[in-house]
Formats: structure tokens, sequence, C-alpha cells
């Protein structure tokens, strides 16, 4: 498998990326600045975390309308598989690859904690190497990561299985104590319709090593090195 | 000429922004204020002179970038 990360100015996750990265896949990712016209040759492309232009207008709002994120779309459009990543997953959905929008959290406060997700679905190139239900530690760090949706996207995102993780208890449980920033539904991460673009508020590529408290993160990419290989 | 662009959230959208300042209002000692919903306020200056273009292009303008039509509506208002 080919990878490369696309890096903003105000980016700040894309190391962390690059070493779960290369953990899985044995050798680097490329790494992509985001005044680049030209995408390489890739299987997929990560849209990192952080704060790209600072976060003005809106979460993501920038990064979505530069050059190189509408090279990401029309080939996301083809069928290469992209992930965003936290402000990615921000990036990603301002760009139209995914429904919905990332608003300010309900609590108003920025959280950064290690959260239990419960995995929806292992049918896809993101998730096979999980079970469903199993529920994940990884942690998450963000300001806007409450996941809004008018009623009829919710409704679709759930019948086409386009929901990918949500928020749970250690149990698996769902409620709003569960729930660290608001999200509908306690949706953490979705699919688009095809199922070639994830994107998600926690950080996986976080959670690769026992130093950082879990390894739930690493079977993520493992997944896909194993479809995308 | 100038346009006058207020963004504002769409009804039904949770504003935890809004509620915060009407909680602080609250206990400023202002009564009576029954909900605060926050926007954004955004001037631009523009060369063009002829109104209904300007008007079209600051539309334009709104739907790609400076609004984010999932949440938020805009109303433009345009003075030379």
């Amino acid at each position: 498998m080919k990878a490369a990360i696309v890096v903003f100015p105000g980016s700040n996750r894309e190391r962390d990326a690059e070493a779960a990265l290369t953990q899985a896949m044995g050798r680097k990712p490329v790494m992509v600045w985001h005044r680049d016209t030209e995408l390489p040759d890739v299987d997929l492309v990560l849209v990192p975390g952080g704060f790209s232009y600072g976060d003005y207008l809106r979460c993501g709002a920038i990064a979505a309308h530069s050059p190189i994120l509408r090279e990401v779309k029309a080939r996301a459009d083809k069928g290469m598989a992209v992930i965003g990543v936290c402000n990615g997953f921000q990036i990603i959905t301002e760009a139209g690859l995914l429904p919905g929008v990332l608003l300010r959290n309900a609590s108003l406060k920025f959280v950064c904690r290690n959260v239990r997700l419960k995995v929806e679905t292992s049918q896809s190139l993101f998730t096979s190497q999980y079970e469903q239900g199993q529920v994940l530690s990884v942690p998450v760090a963000h300001h806007d990561g409450n996941y809004f949706a008018d009623e009829k996207t919710l409704d679709e995102l759930e019948s086409n299985g386009q929901v990918a993780f949500r928020y749970c208890s250690p149990d698996g449980e769902f409620g709003d104590e569960h729930n660290p920033n608001g999200s509908v539904r306690n949706i953490a991460g979705i699919f688009n319709r095809t199922k070639n673009v994830l994107g998600l508020m926690p950080h996986p590529e976080n959670a690769i090593e026992p130093l950082q408290g879990s390894t739930d993160g690493k079977a993520l990419f493992q997944s896909m090195v194993e479809a995308l290989s | 000429m100038k346009a006058r662009v207020h963004i504002t959230l769409k009804t039904g959208v949770l504003d935890p922004q809004g509620r915060a300042i009407a909680h602080a209002l609250g206990t400023l000692g202002f009564g009576g204020v029954n909900d605060v919903r926050q926007g954004k306020y955004i001037e631009i200056d523009l060369n063009e002179g002829d109104k209904a273009k300007a008007k079209q292009q600051v539309d334009q303008m709104c739907a790609k970038l400076l609004a984010n039509t999932v949440i938020e509506n805009y109303a433009i208002d345009l003075v030379d």
C-alpha cells in the first residue's frame, strides 16, 4: 500500500499519522504540502488533525478549498481511499466528501482524554480487523467535534450502514455521559456512501503503542493495509 | 461597493456559544433574555459597480465558502 499525508499550515498530528502508517505499512507515507496541486500515485490519502489555517472562518473551511483538496476529492470520487482524522474530518466534511458538519462541543470546552468507541461495522476497508460491536479506547483532542446533520441525513447514514464509530461506555452502552462533545446519535465517525472515505474525530494514530495507554488504533491502520495492498 | 454579509445559524441547530452568552447575560443581571443566537458579520470591499452583478458574486462567495449551508443562513446587504 502507498499512502500520502496532506499537510496544511497548522496541521499538528501529521507525524503521529506518519508513525502509525509506517508501523502498519512497513514503509513511510509521502508528505504532501497543501500548495501542491499534484497528488502522487497512492492508494490512500490521510488528512491529519491540527488547526489548519488557525480554524479561521470555520474549522476546516479554508483547507477544504485548497488546490490539493480538490485533487483529493477528484480521486476519492474515483474510488481512492481517504481518511480524515479530527481536523481532517472537519476538512473533508467541509469539502463535501462526507455529509454533515462538526460544531463547537456542547460543553464549549476543549476535550482531551481517552474515550470509548463502539465499532459499528467491520464491513469496510477501514474496520475489517475489528469485530462489530467491539469497544475501543482511543483519545480525542478537539474543541469542535460535535457532529451534526439533519434528521433525514442521519436516517440515511444509519440505513446505509455509514456510521463507523459511536461514543459509548466501557460496556458499550450509549448515553449523554459517554458522549464527549454532544454529537447527534453519539456519532464519532462516518463513511461516505461508497465507504472509501472515513472521517472520525478520535485519534487512532495516538493509540498504537502500549506507552500511549492503548493500542486499539492499530487495527484501523492494519485494516487499510490489508485492503489496499 | 461594499457587501455586508450576516451569517446566522439555522433554526434547530444547537448554538452552545449563544447559550453561554445568554447565561452570562443572566448572571450580569440582565433579565428577560429569552434566547441568544450567535452569528458572523463579514464586510467585503468589491470592485464591482453593478449591484446585480455584485449580489450574484457575493451570493456565490457565501454558498462556496463564507457560509456552510448545512447549518447556516446568510443575508447580503450592498452599500455604495
